[in-house]
């Protein structure tokens, strides 16, 4: 099937090529990277962690998204989803390989990879973490891999994919959830110690990952015959609209419990991102722009009116899926790291490679989703001309 | 399979030139030359093991010294030829000895075309080049 | 101080044989082990704990630049002064208020305010930095408690980093060696991409010597020893002296504890000896 791919007009290839030369320069600055250190990042003693782990975190959000049409498809028999099943699986696989290129780029010694294998340590999150996120992995492949080929010759999918199928459900769940975990459990990190984290996750990824599947579908529906239909973008609608309530809500919970209390170790972390802590403010911007994306998108998916307008449904999933990126993809992580157990605020930018490596993951996720995404739509195109 | 006849001489054609070197020196009969080690010049004859069990496991040697010091906190090493101890340290045990590292270690790794990062952190000894 | 150094000595030979001592200090979650510890190991071994006695430091002590350049030496830990975004460290200084960051000191003692601190690993009992490693690169000795490195097996994720509540590890952010400004020929250095941090200079207690700050302090400034045992110096100033831990609130069990006595103190009951030593310093 993956023959399917290699063809294509000149505006598909041209994509790729675009997509192949961002990729390259991606490459280059990380061979840098591997030579010299993570030195060419902006990371330092007391921001050790920063937009490749924060990216991971995010990307794990939307791979584990994929299971909110998967799961009223198989489990609810609704099948108004059913064209965009497959697309959804597709985001996964491509998400979750790019957590493991945001992992991998963050690594030190990145020649040791195979030492999480060689020692596995159950007493690690991490450890559970690269079990979850590659067990999601093989389940995504297996399952779309499996219902493709037999769409293509036109038969029911196998019983045994069903119960596998099912099993990706909770495990979707645990790897955002697993994922909160090698956060929450630091005594040493109080921004992150809190018990809302994993649900937070949890709701911000069912928020942002379905908004960027109705990009992505309404992108397709544009480029080719192909047409999720408008119930199924509508419902996709509706589930971004409650996730997002949700994980506002979650969000004022957090700041309930630590400006309330007003326990200085709680508040400081807020205080940095919203305001800035000893004249650092490099987040305040971004996290307020972050506030407002999440403003204009409850106003716009709340309101039936715009909801079902597609023009402001766009605008709407644009503004969650960016104000989301912002609170997940920048603010959560380095957060964390400022001020530090010490109280010391140090500043982190990331540098020209470390986002050029960051955007070349990005664009191996996009060809990944393109290549996908071309052989569904491929396979499909044969089932039209067949009744 | 589509090209069969292409593909299968293509194969051939590729798995010639990958062997060339391999028939090259079988042809001229020129074996590879083996490379000449200096041994140690502080008049210590003996090794913590003996020549023969060295030469190919020296590496599982090291590996296991490794963690018994690192990991287990056990130093001492209780040699199976001569029942001597010695203190599992690379750069105090192997090295007062083979103080030679480019005529010793780095002579035999290069024709191996191997390189092992032990010297990346354990320093050799002061005069050895 | 030849008493006290006799009394280390035998220690650290009974340490070896694995001889067990009377416990009478024991976390709860001390018998926790990773996959590569001791065989014989018994939660009643010897536990190495460090006592700083910040009465014996002054506000501006060449005290404190000895004991950070006799490890940073003696353990190959670059310099990278000049570019502080790689800063590595094992043992250094910070002032009092800082070192003690999570409580609020408005009206302490003169002496103490901005009083440089020693800070270093805290061989905590309860580590949290080796419970999250993915390879057990970072791992609690049970023979003894140090939190030891391995450098030949971290992968670089700085996960410990991220969970040491105390800012007492470094990652190699480039390769050190070149920032290292006579290399000691006898420990190894560090290769790019690896976290480092203090071992209690397990590698001189395995010879019998006590860690290098300690013997670069030279007069009980710092005191080390062995917790299970009631008699050893660490056990006396702990049951004598008002001493304080890190963030002791978190249940790490730091093993590093700062006596914040007033500095008088020290004339009623220190033998004679220690206080004439005591040159340099204005605390008395």
């Amino acid at each position: 099937m993956l023959e399917k791919a290699l063809t294509g007009n000149r505006t598909y290839w041209t994509w790729i090529f675009f997509l192949l030369v961002v990729i390259g320069a991606g490459a280059a600055c990380w061979y840098w990277q591997f030579r010299t250190g993570l030195t060419v990042t902006g990371l330092s003693r007391d921001v050790v962690w920063g937009l490749y782990i924060a990216q991971f975190t995010f990307l794990v959000g939307v791979a584990a998204s994929a299971v909110m049409v998967v799961l009223p498809y198989y489990l609810h028999n609704y099948k108004a989803f059913g064209k965009m099943t497959i697309l959804g699986e597709f985001l996964a696989i491509a998400a979750v390989i790019m957590c493991m290129l945001f992992i991998f780029v963050d690594m030190g010694r990145p020649d040791r990879i195979f030492n999480v294998f060689l020692h596995p340590t159950p007493h690690s999150m991490m450890f559970w973490d690269t079990v979850a996120l590659g067990g999601y992995l093989c389940l995504n492949i297996l399952i779309s891999r499996v219902s493709l080929s037999c769409e293509r010759r036109g038969e029911a999918p196998p019983k045994w994919i069903k119960p596998i199928i099912i099993l990706s459900i909770p495990w979707a769940v645990s790897i955002h959830t697993v994922t909160a975990f090698l956060y929450a459990g630091l005594a040493a990190r109080p921004f992150w110690m809190t018990a809302i984290l994993a649900p937070r996750f949890l709701a911000s990824a069912f928020a942002a990952g379905p908004a960027l599947l109705i990009l992505l579908a309404l992108i397709v529906r544009k480029l080719t015959t192909f047409d999720p239909g408008k119930e199924a973008i509508q419902k996709l609608a509706e589930i971004v609209t409650y996730a997002m309530l949700l994980n506002v809500f979650f969000v004022a919970m957090e700041l309930f419990t630590a400006l309330y209390s007003d326990i200085p170790e709680h508040v400081l972390h807020f205080q940095f991102l919203f305001m800035g802590l000893d004249g650092n403010n490099t987040l305040a911007p971004w996290m307020w722009l972050s506030v407002v994306l999440a403003v204009v998108a409850l106003v716009i998916l709340v309101n039936p009116a715009t909801r079902r307008t597609e023009t402001t449904l766009v605008v709407g999933c644009m503004a969650v899926f960016g104000s989301l990126w912002i609170d997940k993809g920048l603010g959560m992580v380095i957060a964390g790291f400022t001020p530090s157990p010490l109280g010391k605020v140090t500043h982190y930018a990331p540098t020209a490679p470390e986002l050029t490596i960051s955007l070349a993951i990005y664009a191996i996720g996009v060809l990944i989703v393109t290549g996908l995404y071309k052989i569904a739509l491929e396979v499909r195109g044969q089932m039209k001309t067949e009744p | 399979m589509y090209d069969a006849g292409k593909i299968i001489v293509g194969l051939v054609v590729f798995f010639v030139l990958a062997t060339s070197p391999l028939w090259f020196n079988a042809l001229t009969e020129k074996g590879p030359e083996a490379p000449k080690l200096v041994y140690p010049t502080n008049g210590s004859t003996e090794c913590v093991e003996t020549k023969d069990y060295m030469i190919p496991n020296h590496m599982d040697l090291l590996n296991l010294w490794r963690d018994d010091v690192v990991r287990k906190a056990k130093r001492d090493y209780v040699s199976s030829s001569n029942g001597k101890i010695f203190d599992m340290s690379l750069s105090r045990t192997c090295m007062d000895c083979h103080s030679n590292k480019a005529e010793f270690c780095d002579a035999c790794h290069t024709y191996m075309a191997v390189t092992p990062y032990c010297w990346d952190c354990h320093v050799e000894p002061k005069g050895a080049n | 101080m030849a008493g006290n150094r006799r009394d280390f000595l035998k220690l650290a030979g009974l340490t070896a044989v694995g001889t067990t001592a009377v416990s009478s200090i024991k976390a709860p979650t001390a018998a926790a082990s990773t996959a590569d510890s001791h065989p014989e190991a018994s939660a009643d071994g010897v536990r190495w704990a460090m006592v700083i006695d910040l009465r014996k430091f002054s506000k501006d002590d060449a005290l404190i630049e000895r004991c950070v350049e006799a490890c940073h030496r003696e353990h190959n830990v670059p310099n990278w002064e000049d570019d502080p975004k790689n800063e590595v460290k094992w043992i250094w200084a910070d002032d009092f208020e800082t070192a003690f960051h999570s409580q609020e000191f408005h009206f302490i003692r003169e002496d103490l305010k901005g009083k440089p601190t020693l800070l270093l690993c805290n061989h905590c009992d309860n580590p949290p930095c080796t419970r999250v490693c993915p390879t057990q690169a970072t791992w609690k000795r049970d023979i003894d408690g140090i939190v030891m490195m391995d450098w030949h097996r971290c992968i670089g994720c700085r996960y410990c980093v991220v969970a040491c509540p105390y800012g007492s590890r470094s990652f190699n952010w480039k390769d050190p060696r070149p920032a290292i400004d006579e290399i000691t020929a006898d420990y190894p250095t560090r290769m790019r991409g690896v976290v480092e941090k203090c071992t209690f200079c397990e590698e001189r207690l395995a010879r019998g010597l006590e860690p290098a700050c300690v013997e670069a302090c030279g007069n009980e400034e710092i005191v080390f020893g062995d917790l299970n045992d009631p008699s050893s110096k660490v056990r006396q100033l702990l049951a004598e002296r008002m001493a304080i831990r890190r963030k002791a609130g978190l249940g790490t069990q730091p093993e590093v504890y700062y006596v914040i006595d007033d500095p008088r103190t020290l004339q009623e009951t220190a033998p004679a000896a220690v206080v004439d030593g005591a040159e340099g310093g204005d605390h008395a």
